[in-house]
């Protein structure tokens, strides 16, 4: 009862961190058909930015996270306008040696600042301990992500269905010529999308510097898990993301209680048997 | 990506003429052993990167099937080749069949996910096929040595006669005649009607398939050719350095060559050669350097070639030349 319960509880918060990160991803790729294997930079970058903060100003950690992901999003606007949007009509080969161009950059970056060992990022006193739910134990940590992987779906649903920007992202999406023949100024509808997008995935850098420990491998090591829930998920539904990262969490957190040395091997098998059955991913339409 | 980049020649070529390529590269190799007879090792390993980066230029430079886990097609083949050697057969010529066959199988088997979905998912699943099949190599100790490596392969000499010997001349010239066979049967193998049709495939996939091409069928087969080729080069690799490593099959191995063929220039035999020419002589010099200036390096080089020299090395001597020719006249 107890495993049972420890791996749903991981499983869980684990899944909702890679949700939160991974969300920017799907929205480059749905909005953009930008394949933008560098988004793990920016998950890598907040959870450094907020150490780093901590560390040399002893902002206190919500400070430091809010100025992290603050500071991520902002950085993002200028790489979109003056970088990405060049390769916007490219081919898929451009987008995917030019982001692994900018992986390669980032680790080099991270490691010569940080160097190569990982880098704590201190919890504050509240969320260290663990709370009792009498038949269990849980760490206050992995209630947070849950909770903050909640309130990002929560908020990410009203603002694509019920705010301008909502309206005019899923126009895009739909057929970008059109929208901007309707007057939508679709080139600002993907700077601010890419900037809401990388702000996001540097909040699960920080909630999920616990699970995914910072170190400069972190874009290339975690690429493939976060490529995966997008692809899984299917490009544009933020429900099918939500359900891919339970899903991929879920089987890699019981794998690696109950067969630890067989982990990967069985979130890739699950990866490849769900893409096997759904090409276009779980929620996603065939094109 | 949008010129073609293979025109037909209608005249025919005479055979010193259709020779001549390869020719001039038995040329280079030979240059290339006199250069650095100290380190025939290095050289060697030049010339099967050199393989390696061919057979991914015809899969993604002429396909058009971009590929993050070519590696698992090299690593498969070297650890078949490798295992072979230890359990049946010392023969190098039956090692590398053997490579071959299991890069193909590798290739085929995966081209079929690969091949029906794109852009991203695709790429993805060359990834985390690569990624699975390391982690079946790490955790499968009896057949592959887990972390350690393969090791103890010992080869019967080449042909009956020839040792593999210590400095490393036999393996050299060996992977030297296997690079220039493989180089000629592809230059041709890309100017048939076939490579043709691969071309026009990586243009525009709609429009081929309206013309009655059997897309996702030709696609498998360049893909499995491809495998077939990147296990002759984990073969080669394995019978001469007689050791196999876990980096075989990994990413940074997938990524390292796809530098070398952009950096070169995609969609020409040429470009791989150069492109595995330079990344691997720059690479050699600078590996005091710090990994991570390395890998800044590395990154950086993409981010030009892909912003600012698009077609690579040979793309920007090409243009060179040909706006010197036409200066002249």
């Amino acid at each position: 009862m107890g495993l049972i319960a420890s791996i749903i509880i991981d499983s869980v918060a684990y899944g909702m961190v890679l949700f939160v990160i991974s969300i920017g991803l799907s929205i480059t790729l749905g909005l953009m058909g930008f394949v933008n294997l560098a988004h793990g930079v920016f998950a890598m970058a907040g959870g450094y930015g907020a150490a780093w903060l901590m560390r040399t100003y002893g902002w206190s950690y919500e400070l430091a996270a809010l100025a992290a992901v603050a500071l991520v999003a902002l950085l993002a606007w200028p790489l979109q306008r003056l970088l990405y949007s060049r390769l916007q009509d490219r081919s898929d080969l451009d987008q995917v040696l030019f982001t692994i161009g900018l992986v390669f950059v980032g680790i080099a970056g991270m490691g010569v600042m940080f160097g190569n060992a990982i880098t704590p990022l201190p919890l504050p006193e509240y969320l260290q301990g663990s709370v009792d739910l009498s038949f269990r134990v849980i760490p206050t940590q992995r209630i947070a992500a849950v909770v903050v992987g909640v309130l990002v779906l929560v908020a990410l649903m009203w603002l694509l269905e019920r705010t301008r920007f909502g309206i005019e992202t899923r126009a895009a999406v739909e057929d970008a010529d059109a929208a901007r023949a309707l007057g939508i100024r679709t080139a600002r509808v993907y700077v601010m999308g890419f900037s809401l997008g990388a702000g996001l995935a540097a909040l699960g850098g920080v909630i999920g510097a616990e699970l995914l420990p910072l170190e400069p491998y972190y874009p290339l090591k975690y690429l493939v898990v976060l490529l995966a829930v997008v692809a899984v998920g299917g490009v544009g539904s933020p429900l099918g993301l939500f359900a891919s990262a339970l899903l991929l969490g879920t089987v890699e957190t019981a794998a690696k209680y109950l067969v630890p040395s067989m982990s990967s091997i069985f979130f890739f098998a699950t990866m490849l048997a769900v893409l096997a059955w759904r090409p276009a991913g779980l929620f996603g339409r065939a094109h | 990506m949008e010129q073609v980049l293979v025109t037909p020649k209608p005249r025919r070529l005479s055979l010193a003429g259709s020779l001549l390529p390869e020719g001039f590269l038995l040329l280079a190799g030979l240059l290339l052993f006199y250069a650095m007879p100290e380190d025939l090792g290095f050289a060697t390993r030049i010339l099967i990167g050199g393989l390696f980066a061919l057979s991914l230029d015809l899969v993604l430079g002429y396909a058009g099937i971009v590929t993050l886990g070519h590696a698992a097609m090299f690593g498969v083949g070297a650890y078949a080749a490798g295992i072979f050697a230890i359990q049946v057969s010392g023969e190098p010529f039956l090692g590398l069949a053997v490579g071959a066959v299991a890069g193909a199988i590798v290739a085929a088997g995966s081209g079929v996910l690969v091949l029906r979905s794109h852009g991203l998912t695709s790429v993805m699943i060359t990834l985390a096929i690569a990624q699975l099949l390391a982690e079946v190599a790490s955790k499968w100790r009896s057949l592959t040595g887990g972390d350690d490596g393969l090791s103890g392969i010992a080869m019967s000499p080449l042909l009956g006669r020839f040792e593999f010997d210590f400095l490393g001349q036999t393996g050299f010239f060996y992977a030297l005649t296997v690079l220039v066979l493989s180089f000629a049967v592809l230059r041709r193998l890309v100017r048939s009607p076939f490579g043709l049709t691969c071309v026009g495939i990586r243009e525009d996939r709609e429009r081929m398939a309206a013309l009655g091409c059997r897309v996702n069928r030709h696609l498998t087969i360049v893909y499995a050719i491809g495998g077939a080729i990147a296990g002759i080069a984990g073969a080669l690799s394995a019978q001469i350095t007689q050791v196999v490593g876990l980096t075989s099959l990994g990413f940074a191995h997938s990524a390292e060559v796809l530098v070398m063929l952009v950096l070169g220039g995609t969609g020409r035999l040429w470009g791989a050669l150069a492109g595995t020419l330079v990344f691997m002589v720059v690479h050699h010099f600078a590996a005091a350097v710090d990994p991570f200036r390395w890998m800044f390096v590395i990154g950086a080089l993409l981010l030009v070639v892909v912003l600012f020299m698009r077609g690579g090395i040979t793309g920007a001597l090409l243009m060179v030349m040909r706006s010197h020719s036409r200066s002249v006249k």
